[in-house]
């Protein structure tokens, strides 16, 4: 017989092993699912593999859709630290593509261009992150709940854009005019998608880890989050806090939109993002919400998008498990996250 | 003596390489009450711990009415007979208090069984005399009536041994002796009991036998302890002698805190109605009174936690504008609050974060925004040499040191910034009389350099000893204020009533 047991401390080695753990559990139990489908366990994950690391070019497309969800996992993880509970990154991307397109579109030069791009697309996912919090600051509103439901808003707000003022009136498709080309972000391998948003992607992580831990507000993000009160004794304005930390959070959502618009798709339609926001969470929880630990989480997931892709097409299991393999990840490293608490013991033979 | 009713023999536990227990034997049996007694951190709570299955010990068997049994979580424990009351308590505030009784406790198929479990309560509540409205929600008890209600709850799953850890440490002394007669009654029907406290003259009024630990080791047993003397128990304790500190007469400056007609309202408790005092530099001010008459409002005043709605405060002459805690303290006021754990600490943060929390966005530990962690490190581990604060080093947890030790580091977080004038609550609620001892002779030190100092208390006694002059504080307002020469208990407890007004104005 096996019972839980509290644990009274845990091992250094256990916090870079949990998310391992958790990966190698999520690969197990979609084996399952992949047999049903009646493919090759070993096979489908061999095509995955290749397909999402297994060349240059592999890499690169890899990469780039690493990139938006390390921007979403850095927003969930920093608003996390502080209990701001921001599930509304999906919204807050589509805020920051549609604010980027609008800006891509006029003519300017291009550094210009994408600076302001940047710019206005952060201001809009900070600004749409501002409601919920400011919601739960003033009127203690749940956040889990409101920063949901905003998603929906900017969706078919969006979606009321394209179909409306933005239709190609040429095709008659819901989707907005192109950026100007100057705008588009530079590919810096000739031959694939690999643009500069991905690159500062990776410089972004770093950037939000040394906030959290280096610097005051990062330290009263901490405080704010692990206890409330004692911040505010302490002479913290927790509301304060909160705000800025939504403020943050939005921005680098808003980035990821902005990164879809300018190195991607270079204009905005309404399937620009496949639920980047919702992976960020995964991102997130698989990083224990450290900064660092957001890149090779994203990197994950992007590999398992890529790759389901070709092993769909080269076994005949849907796409879809990559899904699957999201949500399951996402559960894994939640039940994983128990063992920090606690441990199983075995239970011998009673007396 | 009859057949134990528990035994642990050679109970080893440690943390890393920390030893909270080595090799303990104990024993109680039926119809006796054992006083566990030790400085903070000497592992009496592990012990417990461990009794009570919530960590398995590495070493060591525990025998319930001679037979050896495994116990690997409560729910283990309850069936062999063993209950436990904690420090915080385990309810579930919206629940009244007959549910939070049944919790757990299938009735006939699978329902809950709500008149029988009435019949019990009320049985239970008549046999040891712990009274309780069942149909209360539990938030609307005051503490001494929870403490009451996990008592209760523990006997209604058929405890045999009942632990209390530190049950004291959270009474008004007026609870203390309703306590005491329902824990007689229930040793004297039989139960064993087993009682934790810092408080010596309790422990020697109530307990049969103590058992005292020191550093994890049992450093001896006191077979009588209505017969011996609270200083010999401590010396047990802490292997040397305690004498109290010595008050040296002082002189008083200026006045360095003022409050002057401050009325609060619109939270929760009792709100201050008209409060005027002042204390003066080189002076200790105590504020007696019964809990729950005004002491939380005027700590959460003073030290910025709550803007009042009338009256005026001055701190070394200048005026309060904005009430909070970073303007006074900026003013040079020193605060330790009550509650170590919710107010003061962040218990899944490193030791050094919490010590550096009031001060975070000083030059002392930050420039420009940025984080300086050299110095935040430096500052934590001289605090704790200074202090003697036992813990493994400045990044531990702060939530796995003891109680005493968290008090020590809240303190070094005040007094290492000199502050001019320091307000405290309970200042040794939980800590032992060394422990005590020594924030006793910090706050006299502080004194003598000029800090005027407000202790917020309800023992009598160290207020007594402490202060120059003590008010107290009767619903909401200031009752009357004695220089302390001229209180005694008795007068004092007195005006604590609301009977007996003053003489001088604060
Ligand atoms: N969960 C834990 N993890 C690490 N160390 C612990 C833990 N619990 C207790 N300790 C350590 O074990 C020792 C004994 O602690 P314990 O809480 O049993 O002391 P105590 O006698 O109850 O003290 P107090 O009178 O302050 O309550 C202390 O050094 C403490 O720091
Ligand atoms: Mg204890």
């Amino acid at each position: 017989m096996f019972r839980l047991e509290a644990r009274t401390s845990t091992p250094a080695w256990f916090n870079l092993a949990l998310p391992l753990i958790a990966i190698a559990a999520t690969l197990i139990l979609c084996s399952g699912l992949i047999a049903i489908a009646g493919a090759g366990v070993i096979e489908a994950y061999g095509v995955m593999l290749s397909a999402s690391l297994g060349d240059s070019y592999a890499i690169t497309e890899t990469l780039v859709r690493a990139a938006p969800m390390i921007f979403t996992g850095l927003a969930v993880a920093i608003a996390f630290r502080a209990k701001f509970w921001n599930i509304g990154a999906e919204g807050q991307l589509l805020a920051g593509a549609v604010a980027s397109c609008f800006v891509g579109a006029i003519p300017m030069p291009g550094t210009l261009a994408m600076l302001l791009m940047a710019l206005a697309g952060a201001t809009a996912g900070a600004l749409v992150a501002l409601v919920p919090a400011t919601l739960r600051v003033k009127f203690k509103v749940d956040d889990v709940v409101s920063s949901l439901l905003l998603n929906s808003v900017i969706y078919y707000a969006l979606m009321a854009l394209i179909e409306g003022p933005w239709k190609d009136t040429f095709s008659g498709y819901p989707i907005s005019p192109p950026i100007e080309d100057s705008a588009n972000f530079p590919v810096l391998i000739e031959g694939t998608r690999l643009h500069l948003g991905v690159i500062v992607a990776l410089i972004a992580a770093p950037l939000c880890w040394f906030l959290i831990a280096r610097t005051t507000l990062g330290f009263r993000i901490r405080v704010t989050g692990e206890n409330p009160e004692a911040a505010r004794y302490g002479g913290i304005n927790v509301q304060r806090v909160l705000l800025s930390t939504a403020l943050l959070s939005g921005a680098l959502a808003g980035l990821a939109g902005v990164g879809e618009v300018g190195g991607v798709h270079f204009q905005v339609m309404s399937d620009i993002s496949p639920g980047y926001g919702y992976s960020g969470i995964v991102v997130a929880m698989l990083a224990r919400l450290n900064p660092l630990g957001v890149v090779p989480a994203a990197i994950f997931l992007a590999a398992v998008m890529t790759g389901a892709e070709a092993m769909s097409r080269a076994t005949g299991v849907p796409a879809f498990l990559s899904d699957v393999i999201q949500g399951t990840a996402l559960l894994a490293m939640l039940v994983a996250l128990l063992f920090t608490a606690y441990r199983i013991r075995r239970v011998g033979a009673q007396t | 003596m009859s057949a134990p009713l528990i035994e642990m023999r050679g109970i080893t536990k440690s943390f890393g390489a920390v030893k909270a227990n080595e090799a303990v034997d104990l024993s109680v049996t039926p119809g006796e009450i054992l006083g566990l007694l030790g400085e903070n951190g000497a592992g009496k709570t592990t012990l417990m711990n461990v009794l009570f299955g919530a960590y398995a010990p590495d070493a060591g068997e525990i025998l319930v009415e001679g037979r050896p049994v495994a116990i690997h979580n409560s729910a283990d424990a309850l069936a062999a007979g063993i209950g436990m009351v904690h420090q915080h308590f385990h309810l579930a505030p919206r629940l009244t208090v007959l549910e939070n009784l049944l919790i757990g406790i299938p009735g006939k198929s699978g329902r809950i069984d709500r008149a029988r479990g009435l019949a019990r309560l009320t049985e239970i509540s008549r046999q040891y005399g712990l009274s309780l409205d069942p149909n209360l929600p539990v938030s609307a008890l005051s503490v001494g009536e929870q403490q009451r209600l996990e008592i209760i709850k523990a006997l209604f799953r058929g405890a045999k041994l009942l632990i209390l850890d530190e049950p004291t440490a959270v009474l008004a002394p007026s609870e203390v002796d309703g306590l005491f007669a329902a824990l007689r009654s229930m040793a004297a029907q039989g139960l064993g009991i087993i009682f934790i406290s810092h408080k010596l003259n309790e422990v020697r009024a109530l307990t049969h036998r103590c058992v005292v630990l020191r550093h994890g080791k049992v450093a001896g047993r006191v077979d009588h302890p209505a017969e011996t003397t609270s200083a010999e128990m401590a010396r047990l304790m802490c292997g040397h002698e305690i004498v109290p500190p010595v008050k040296e007469a002082s002189t008083p400056g200026a006045a360095v805190l003022t409050l002057d007609g401050i009325s609060t309202a619109g939270h929760a408790g009792t709100p201050l109605r008209d409060v005027s005092l002042s204390v003066r530099a080189g002076e200790i001010l105590g504020i007696a009174g019964v809990s729950g008459n005004g002491q939380r409002a005027l700590a959460d005043v003073i030290s910025g936690m709550l803007p009042p709605g009338a009256g005026a405060m001055t701190i070394a002459g200048k005026t309060v504008k904005q009430f909070s805690p970073r303007e006074l303290q900026a003013l040079g006021l020193g605060r330790i609050p009550e509650d170590r754990m919710t107010t003061g600490l962040v218990t899944n943060l490193p030791l050094a974060d919490s010590m550096v929390l009031p001060r975070i966005g000083t030059e002392a530990f930050s420039r420009k925004g940025l984080l300086n962690p050299a110095a935040i490190r430096a500052f934590a581990e001289a605090q704790i040499k200074a202090y003697d604060i036992r813990c493994p080093g400045p990044m531990v947890r702060a939530g796995a040191l003891s109680g005493g030790n968290l008090q020590k580091a809240l303190l070094a977080r005040e007094l290492a910034f000199d502050p001019k004038v320091l307000i405290v609550s309970q200042p040794t609620r939980g800590l032992d009389i060394g422990a005590a001892r020594f924030i006793h002779e910090k706050f006299l030190a502080m004194r003598a350099r000029g800090c005027g100092i407000i202790v917020i208390g309800e023992d009598l006694e160290e207020l007594l000893m402490l202060s120059d002059r003590i008010a107290v504080m009767y619903e909401g307002r200031i009752a009357g204020t004695l220089p302390s020469a001229d209180a005694t208990v008795a007068r004092l407890g007195l005006m604590m009533t609301g009977a007996g007004q003053t003489e001088e104005a604060a």
